[in-house]
């Protein structure tokens, strides 16, 4: 059978199995389209968690962030930042917002802060993240699709938003965490299986992340230790001490994005749906041992593709690869445009060097570090057809759970909370789902125009959860003396002061042209690039909340009795808000 | 109202905090110290091909992070049935 049929049958059936629990796994009231009806086990949330989280971003990617374009080390503010976010969120988060039992994450902020205002600018956080994150993964739906299906971007779009729309508006929270569970499944093994072929044909180990560590085949050299003599013999830095941009820099970066994992609101939210407090805990372990099983993966894939592209290339010292010679893997992958080869000096040969005047591979994408690794393993094609369905996965498991939070800020918090706090619960689910069905029709939107700072936007989207609604949280939780002023102002100034660094050196909505400060490393603030700015704009949030509450009248007796009952596991029950 | 009267009430708060604050400081060390700040210092072991800085930083950190994880929930349940907070 050809890939392509082959790609077709195994998308099409994770796709059918997608809808069918779909239909298994309807919502009939609120508290299900909210929070999957609260009974979701530790283990099982701990599994759709880690899809919710792994976008397409992880999936497809991550390891080419960390070999190519961050080359090496300097990845690692990544593999760290993006895994130890849950470390915080399972101590100083979950297990308090999921006793305080309420749906969203704006209405434990209204609640605490005792302020509809603070509910309102909270609403508008999430939004802003959560809108900037589901444009990156509309955006993998459609690459997905028109690379491994040869169907062109807006039709795969289409069938991704329609895939979405089916489990998200009839189950909500429900449908989409019985399928998270699923797509989970699918994305772990199309990541693991190549990774362990390759793992075994370059060191003879089959667990890739000792593989990272062992001999090659054959010789008693180092993988590591190889591959850091190949790029540097080309001018690349050595691979396992490539410092990105400055110690300050990976420090601030992987603090943005450790903050910024533990105030992404589709992600706290996962943690209402299980039973107990003590489940919240666990189930956060759970999110990161599936997590931690790509993400420790992740970086010997970068080493090993690495490895193999260089010396696809480069098979001896100042020997390359003759352009004609070139492996079929090449020549499919030129033809996408993750490749590109330009012949400077016309000697027929592939010269890679990490000078821009020399360099003839002038394009290698960051993608293809996933992408092609089944081909250059020369493993079956049900692997390859396996890696399409994993990539879809990732994408559309996080698209749902980002489009959720969406749909839920809309009408539980803004209709239900602020603007027509009367309607029935009836009214109410048909409103989410409408609110849903309206979420999903803009993210395809944006994902068929995407606006020209699409580029960047996951990485934005941490530092503005980082600087938002992560202090927020936190000062409800462990502060009883902030007041809804403080914390009105916290958040809006610590949005505002990353929207700012990051506007001043990419432009003004990203607009080029409109950046009135270079973005280079003497232009930025101790030499933090805009990426890693949410750590920043956390303490400023931090500091303008305390001052502001200073200076303005104690919260209400009630709040001290609300943060004490949060703190508890059990207490006086669902008494309190409301 | 809550099960506790207000010093066992602060008493757990206090014992949770400073549990977080021992497993943090861990959380510190292995990713922010090991991984960054140190990373040279720690380059200079080599374990298997690792060096021993980068092994943090790109595994070794995970690793410690989903121990510290359930070493939290285990101890923190055992507060809570000590206090008698826990749920049915």
């Amino acid at each position: 059978m050809d890939l392509q049929t082959l790609t077709y049958i195994v998308v099409g059936a994770t796709f059918a199995l997608y809808i069918g629990i779909a239909f298994w796994a309807r919502a009939g009231s609120t508290k299900d389209f909210y929070v999957a009806g609260g009974g979701i086990h530790p283990v099982q949330n701990g599994m759709a968690t880690a899809a919710d989280w792994m976008s397409a971003a992880s999936f497809i990617s991550m390891a080419g962030l960390i070999a190519l374009s961050y080359g090496g080390y300097g990845g690692s503010v990544f593999l760290m930042g993006w895994t130890g976010g849950y470390v915080i969120l399972a101590m100083l988060l979950a297990p308090y917002l999921r006793k305080y039992g309420k749906f969203t994450v704006p209405e434990f902020i209204g609640d605490r802060f005792y302020s509809k205002s603070a509910r309102g600018v909270a609403v508008i956080c999430l939004i802003i993240c959560s809108v900037t994150y589901v444009i990156g993964q509309m955006k993998g739906v459609g690459v997905a699709f028109s690379r491994f299906l040869e169907v062109d971007y807006d039709t795969g779009l289409y069938v991704g938003m329609t895939i979405v729309f089916f489990y998200a508006v009839l189950g909500g929270m429900k449908g989409i965490t019985y399928t998270q569970i699923a797509q989970y499944c699918v994305l772990i093994l199309a990541y693991t299986i190549p990774a362990i072929f390759i793992s075994l044909q370059l060191t003879g180990n089959p667990l890739p992340q000792l593989g990272l560590g062992s001999t090659l085949v054959g010789t008693d050299v180092y993988l590591l230790d190889k591959l850091d003599m190949v790029v540097t013999d080309l001018g690349f830095k050595e691979y396992t001490t490539n410092v990105r941009l400055s110690t300050v820099n990976m420090f601030a970066y992987t603090l943005s994005l450790m903050i910024g994992t533990a105030g992404l609101p589709h992600v706290i939210i996962r943690f209402f749906t299980v039973p107990k407090v003590k489940d919240a805990r666990s189930s956060a372990g759970w999110a990161l041992v599936f997590i931690a099983i790509l993400y420790t993966t992740a970086p010997a894939v970068a080493g090993m593709a690495r490895l193999n592209l260089m010396q696809t290339i480069e098979p001896e010292p100042g020997n390359y690869l003759a352009y004609d010679e070139r492996p079929n893997w090449f020549k499919n992958w030129e033809k996408t445009g993750l490749l590109q080869f330009e012949d400077k000096n016309g000697d027929g040969l592939i010269q890679y060097s990490a000078n821009p005047e020399t360099n003839e591979m002038v394009k290698i994408d960051n993608d293809i570090m996933v992408l092609a690794n089944p081909e250059i393993a020369k493993l079956p094609n049900w692997v390859i057809a396996l890696v399409a369905a994993g990539g879809l996965a990732a994408a559309l498991s996080t698209a749902a759970g980002l489009l959720l939070a969406i749909a839920s800020a809309i009408s539980h918090d803004l209709m239900k909370g602020i603007f027509t706090p009367d309607i029935p619960e009836k009214t109410e689910l048909m409103a989410s789902r409408i609110a849903m069905a309206g979420a999903i029709a803009v993210a395809g939107y944006l994902g068929l125009n995407p606006p020209g700072f699409a580029a960047g936007t996951v990485a934005l989207a941490f530092g503005l959860a980082a600087s938002s609604i992560f202090p927020a949280l936190m000062m409800g939780i462990f502060s009883k003396g902030v007041t809804k002023e403080g914390a009105i102002a916290g958040m809006v100034s610590g949005i505002g002061v990353t929207l700012f660094y990051v506007f001043q050196h990419k432009g003004i909505m990203f607009i080029p042209g409109t950046a009135f400060l270079g973005d280079t490393p003497a232009n930025w603030f101790m030499g933090i690039e805009p990426n890693a700015f949410g750590c920043v704009g956390a303490v400023v949030n931090f500091a303008v909340a305390f001052a502001v509450s200073k200076v303005t009248a104690a919260p209400p007796e009630h709040i001290r009795e609300l943060v004490e009952h949060v703190r508890i596991p059990v207490g006086s029950g669902e008494a309190t808000g409301h | 109202m809550s099960p506790l009267n207000e010093q066992q009430a602060q008493e757990y708060w206090r014992r949770n905090l400073s549990l977080m604050v021992k497993l943090l400081a861990i959380w510190f060390v292995v990713s922010y110290g090991f991984g960054i700040l140190l990373v040279d210092v720690l380059n200079q072991i080599q374990i298997g091909g690792y060096k021993l800085g980068f092994w943090f930083a790109q595994q070794g950190s995970i690793y410690v992070f989903v121990v510290l994880i359930f070493y939290y929930a285990r101890k923190m349940a055992a507060l809570d049935r000590e206090f008698g907070v826990e749920e049915e």
